[in-house]
């Protein structure tokens, strides 16, 4: 695109609003300010020093990466003129280069140009050993970026990488800029506090105020690309509280205009969308709340060797017969409806989404069938010997010991659950542990995911992006977590099988997108009939703003805010 | 009592140093980690070196050094350097300002920053507390099982067995969502300048001040009723009287004074706990002070932060502490402690 | 000097001599030897009884704490619905006195509670305009997964109790002692302090993550799942609340100690034990008693904060405070899962606190037996 053009369409925007919009919402401004809440505050601006989505999402605003994911999951050019393809030359036949473009005339909010070379530092920064960059994993197989010339961005792969859309993709791993973190590389991060609350970005905000875990004030970047955009002159982010607040807050007091992450009762947040003052919006990625089912045996009596493969297998859980009528016994629209509303829909896969990877071929678990499940366990001969009212396999009673983090709705989950598997002559003890315990990697304590230290556990796992090919890895047989590897790796429930082994191999090295989603369905299904996951709720993000705000198109697939340059105020 | 306060300020530095140490094992031990709370999609590798770079792995006698150092000497000096704006300070170099693990940033600054609402909300509703318990607590006592004591038995219990986060969120829905008066969220960033602000000021306190006064009120206007019912009784009281002194000297100095022990206590001890701020409260009002900078890095698992809190308290405590039994001797000559 | 609202005028002492001016002599001995001219003789609780009869506050809490400990107790055996059973079609129900606002006028308005109280199934079916789910089934309605609630106030309030009373007993145990002891003996005073200092100073969070981490495995395999964290909250209040106690204990001691009747009582060679048993610790009853009176409402509302927190007990496992705080979100459509956790935890702590009053009085040999 040409200045001459830019020129044209922005002469083209900016007489619309004065036919249209007298008012002149739609110029930068014009709509005034915006006023967001986000419950979890968030506790820096730089999203290399901390990967929570609180920090990714608010950094958004500020700083922008190459391309980005829109509200379907396309991926769509950002800072870059186009998305690189092998078709259009920008990815190398051997798939280990591929080369960005920036568009032309991008200034920093200082008014400095954008160039290649700050791509190339933001790959140095967060590769650097001493720093603890929390998104690293964006520049694995990263061999090293090069700057072509100011806008021509080439990184280059150790292997052939079919899916090279990672390092500076989406607005976990945006641009930094070099002059500003120069000296922030590797122990000296943490030094350059008026850098980490105060970056500068290409983004439509520039932050005025930071104040770590509580509030921040944007206002409009003067030197952004599009002349008319942001909408808004001004931001106010305020964190704290409870999500039900946060709700109440943009629903019923009307104080703020967007509430992010409202995970409460589908009820109550209904009531109060139905005050009319807000909607309540939202977006599917990839995230599903699934149930994992231990295939080593987590006996107590066996010390530190339980859970991990020389205290040998589950003693009924290997069986997929009694995870299958688990399974049955289990009504996942009911579950929505108490626990999601709107944020959650039954699913039968590990891997719901997008489209392509999406099997259909585990679909009958979206009914409960509880006598089915009984009659299951019936013909396989494991019925209830002792009159105790729970089942027995090989001698041993189905008891198992239930665990997940504490949060109301997985409470609330447990709570049914229990209740669906007595009927089918299967006790569940309940245990919740707090979740900076349960998620945190702590290898002396018993109470982590990883450890497992119980028959079933639960929680909600997802991927970032829209490649599964990492994620679907998660379950090859040297993931499962060991003494040996600190408690590290993500095959939480100790599932291990050959084919699956190869699949995961032959994934990495197939670039095809329609044997890709084969192999992802496979790999999908081949875990689900093993009855060692569970799953039951696809999950979505659930936000809600104010009626008076237009523009929102809410993503699962990048942060919430990616498009917060073209939100506006709806006049009166 | 010179020579008291004096060995009792030396005695305070092992104490302290003791009680800081105690916290920084119960911090340290305790299972929550750093990196817990960031997304699934984080990979182990990278969190195992997020927490290396942080010096999580260090041994725990080193860190408790480093942090030891940092607070008891850097960082009083970047104090001195804040408030005076002198450079006695070591220039900014890695290691030398007590950082926090979730924002990277000095653990005082954040300190610094969160003091002002905290004051703001806490001290003033401890001070209404205040104010409100004395005068309730003194009449319940010498009205005695009158109207005014049952409705103020009534109210303080009430007011002390309600828990705050049920009566923050009932004044919410009643005040923010139904009449919409006030503002349920608390912004920090507010400024009073003039006279307009100030009134925005007063209205986002009003709920939180409220809430926080009826309990601190419940609490110590039981004691001073207590107090004074066990005074009332005394010898001295009659021969106060039988002196023909007024009923008013005899109750508010002679009565009063002698009653005030067990609340001097009380109210002495309570008073860190206003620098500590109210977790609950300010969750449900947003007003994220001390307390709420406290409760989040309980739960990320950020030792600099709850440790370097923590310790503030300690020494906050241990100085009022100081203060309640200076403040005996001064209320009752004839306790001594030489 | 007369004052009209103060029943018993305390202050008009002849016969008996008061604890704090006689010390040689039992505190109670004067009223009983004098109540022997009239009556045979009769133990000195007898007394402290016939006092506490007096104070009509006193009796309406002691009152309601029975009513409330066989509401706990007994209850369940009457009522006998599962707490944990989940009936998932009837979510949602209000109480049985959301009756009281079927509509209608002025007339229809007692036909229509008549007809909703014989027939509250009905009732709701006939009139969907009211929004009332309501059924003698679960005659408090019950929670977003169809638990009852009746039933969980019933369990929660066993929880609840238990926890307020252990708590509160452990806390004034070791106030009381460390109390006493830090003002009586000046030697032990500065130690003492110290590590009340300590205490207060320690985080409560993450010494109760510790703890649980700790010991949580072995509790739970001498208690069993529930007992075991039972043991855990009980024991982490009381250990973190005793410490007011004890400044407030040592301060009233300190004063006291310096008191006539205690000088005299020493001059005469009076004991340490005796002197604190007989003389001190009678004195400082007052404190203690509010002490206790706000220790069991504390231990209450820390309960429920712990769930706000997070931590706590498991979820399945009603406590009043617990219930309290799962409404809370509920407060504007269904303000009875507030308020009848609200009330009872209410009415429990003032009852107590009466109870204590009451007590203080009737323990008072200046006030009894006037």
């Amino acid at each position: 695109m040409t200045r001459k053009v830019l020129l044209l369409g922005a002469a083209a925007l900016a007489m619309a609003p004065m036919a249209a919009w007298a008012d002149g919402h739609l110029s930068r401004g014009g709509s005034g300010h915006l006023n967001i809440i986000y419950w979890q505050a968030p506790s820096t601006l730089n999203p290399y020093l901390s990967g929570g989505t609180k920090e990714v999402e608010s950094a958004s605003l500020v700083l922008e990466s190459l391309a980005r994911f829109d509200d379907t999951g396309t991926m769509v050019p950002w800072l870059a003129t186009e998305i690189p393809t092998v078709e259009n030359g920008g990815i190398s036949e051997d798939l280990t280069q591929i080369t960005w473009t920036l568009q032309e005339g991008i200034t920093w909010s200082d008014g400095t140009p954008l160039t290649a070379a700050d791509a190339v530092f933001t790959w140095e920064y967060c590769t650097h050993p001493e720093g603890g960059c929390a998104q690293a994993s964006y520049f694995d197989g990263v061999e090293s970026i090069v700057a072509v010339d100011d806008l021509t961005i080439q990184v280059n792969f150790a292997n052939p990488t079919p899916f090279p859309y990672t390092a500076l993709v989406g607005s976990e791993s945006p641009i930094i800029q070099a002059a500003q973190f120069a000296d922030c590389l590797g122990a000296r991060a943490p030094e350059c506090t008026e850098a980490n609350f105060g970056p500068i970005g290409t983004g439509p905000f520039v932050v005025e105020d930071f104040r770590p875990n509580d509030v921040i004030e944007f206002v409009a970047n003067e030197n952004f690309r599009n002349p008319d955009q942001p909408y808004f002159a001004s931001v106010t982010f305020k964190g704290g509280g409870d999500a039900t607040a946060a709700a109440r807050s943009v629903l019923e007091t009307g104080e703020f205009d967007y509430a992010w992450n409202l995970q409460i009762d589908p009820t109550i947040l209904a009531q109060m969308e139905a005050q009319g003052n807000g909607t309540v919006v939202t977006a599917f990625g990839t995230s599903v709340e699934r149930l994992h089912m231990n295939q080593f045996d987590p006996n107590p009596e066996l010390g530190d060797i339980r859970s991990t493969a020389e205290a040998g297998p589950h003693p009924f859980l290997t069986n997929p017969v009694i995870g299958q009528a688990m399974s049955m016994a289990i009504d996942r629209a009911l579950l929505v409806e108490i626990g999601y509303g709107a944020g959650g829909q039954p699913t039968c896969n590990v891997l719901p989404a997008p489209e392509l990877y999406a099997s259909t071929a585990n679909d009958g678990c979206l009914v409960q069938d509880i006598a089915g499940a009984n009659a299951l366990l019936d013909e396989a001969g494991i019925v209830d010997t002792d009159g105790d009212g729970i089942r027995e396999y090989e001698g041993t009673p189905l008891r198992v010991l239930y665990q997940t983090s504490t949060n109301a709705v997985r409470q609330d989950t447990q709570a049914l659950v229990k209740q669906w598997w007595a009927e089918i002559g299967i006790d569940a003890e309940l245990r919740n542990i707090d979740a900076s315990v349960f998620f945190g990697g702590d290898p002396a304590s018993p109470d982590t995911f990883q450890k497992f230290y119980a028959d079933v556990e639960m929680y909600t796992n997802n991927f970032a992006g829209v490649d599964p090919q990492a994620y679907m890895a998660n379950w090859a047989c040297d993931e499962i977590p060991s003494p040996a590897t600190q408690w590290q790796g993500s095959n939480i429930q100790r599932f291990c099988s050959e084919d699956y082994d190869a699949l995961i191999e032959e994934m990495a090295a197939t670039a095809d997108l329609e044997r890709r989603g084969e192999i992802a369905r496979m790999q999908n299904d081949m875990l689900i009939q093993s009855y060692s996951i569970i799953p039951l709720v696809h999950r979505g993000g659930v936000s809600a703003h104010a009626n008076s705000l237009g523009g929102i198109r809410m993503s699962d697939w990048d942060s919430e805010l990616w498009n917060i340059a073209e939100w506006y105020r709806i006049p009166e | 009592m010179l020579t008291y306060t004096i060995r009792r300020l030396i005695l305070a530095i092992p104490t302290l140093l003791f009680i800081s140490f105690i916290i920084f094992i119960i911090v340290k031990l305790s299972p929550s980690d750093p990196t817990a709370n960031l997304p699934l999609t984080i990979p182990p590798e990278v969190r195992e070196q997020i927490r290396e770079s942080l010096g999580v792995n260090d041994p725990i006698i080193v860190q408790y050094f480093k942090w030891l150092k940092l607070m008891v000497w850097d960082e009083p000096l970047h104090l001195i350097d804040n408030w005076f704006g002198t450079e006695i300070a070591p220039p900014n170099e890695p290691g030398s300002r007590i950082i926090s693990y979730q924002t990277r940033s000095p653990v005082m600054d954040l300190i610094m920053q969160r003091m002002p609402q905290t004051l703001w909300v806490v001290g003033t509703s401890y001070i209404v507390g205040i104010i409100i318990a004395l005068p309730l607590g003194i009449i319940s006592a010498y009205k005695q099982y009158s109207i005014f004591d049952q409705l103020g038995t009534f109210i303080s219990m009430l007011g002390f067995s309600v828990p705050t986060f049920f009566t923050g969120v009932l004044f919410i829905v009643i005040f923010a969502v139904n009449l919409q008066w006030l503002p349920s969220v608390y912004d920090t960033t507010h400024v009073v300048e003039d006279w307009d602000s100030f009134v925005v000021q007063f209205k986002q306190m009003i709920m939180p001040v409220m809430v926080l006064g009826l309990f601190n009120a419940a609490q110590i206007s039981r004691y001073m009723r207590a107090s004074m019912l066990d005074n009332l009784n005394q010898d001295y009281v009659r021969t106060a009287r039988a002196k023909g002194l007024g009923e008013g000297t005899v109750v508010l100095v002679h009565v009063l004074r002698n009653s005030m022990i067990p609340v001097v206590t009380v109210i002495a001890l309570n008073v860190p706990a206003v620098f500590g701020g109210a977790i609950i409260t300010e969750q449900v009002f947003k007003v994220n002070g001390i307390g709420q900078l406290l409760i989040i890095a309980i739960q990320a698992g950020d030792v600099p932060v709850v440790q370097t809190v923590s310790f503030i308290f300690a020494v906050l405590i241990v100085l009022f502490n100081l203060l309640a039994d200076i403040l005996y001797g001064v209320l009752d000559p004839r306790i001594r402690y030489d | 000097m007369t004052d009209p609202d103060r029943p018993g005028q305390p202050l008009m002492t002849s016969g008996a001599t008061p604890a704090g001016a006689a010390p040689v002599t039992d505190p109670a001995e004067p009223t009983v030897s004098r109540t022997i001219q009239e009556r045979p003789p009769r133990n000195q609780w007898f007394d402290v009884w016939d006092q506490f009869k007096t104070h009509k506050g006193a009796l309406f809490g002691l009152g309601f704490f029975v009513f409330a400990l066989a509401f706990i107790l007994i209850g369940p055996l009457i009522w006998t619905v599962d707490p944990q059973f989940a009936d998932i079609r009837a979510r949602n129900s209000n109480h049985m006195l959301a009756c009281f606002r079927a509509g209608g006028g002025e007339g229809a308005w007692f036909e229509a509670v008549r007809s909703c109280f014989a027939n509250p199934v009905e009732f709701s079916r006939a009139n969907p305009g009211l929004f009332l789910k309501l059924s003698w089934a679960h005659p408090l309605g019950t929670d977003q997964l169809g638990r009852d609630m009746l039933a969980r106030l019933m369990t929660g309030g066993q929880t609840s109790i238990a926890v307020g009373l252990t708590a509160m007993l452990l806390a004034l145990f070791f106030g009381t002692l460390i109390g006493v002891l830090a003002g009586y003996f000046r030697r032990l005073d500065g130690v003492l302090m110290r590590v009340t200092d300590l205490f207060l100073a320690i985080p409560l969070l993450p010494l109760l993550l510790v703890i649980i981490m700790l010991f949580r495995d072995q509790l739970r395999s001498a208690f069993g799942p529930e007992g075991g964290i039972f043991v855990l909250i009980v024991v982490v209040i009381g250990l973190t609340s005793w410490m007011q106690t004890a400044r407030v204990v040592r301060g009233d001691v300190l004063a006291l100690k310096e008191r006539e009747f205690v000088l005299a009582a020493r001059s005469i060679g009076t004991t340490s034990t005796n002197m604190i048993g007989r003389h001190i610790l009678p004195n400082v009853m007052s404190a203690i008693m509010v002490s206790a009176t706000l220790g069991i409402a504390n231990a209450i509302i820390t309960e429920s904060a712990l769930s706000f927190l997070g931590l706590g007990f498991p979820s399945d496992f009603p406590t009043w405070g617990r219930i309290l705080f799962d409404g809370t979100d509920w407060l504007s459509s269904y303000p009875e899962r507030v308020i009848w956790p609200g009330v009872l935890i209410s009415l429990t702590v003032l009852s107590v606190n009466y109870i204590g009053d009451g007590l203080r009085d009737a323990l008072d040999p200046r006030i009894r037996g006037r």
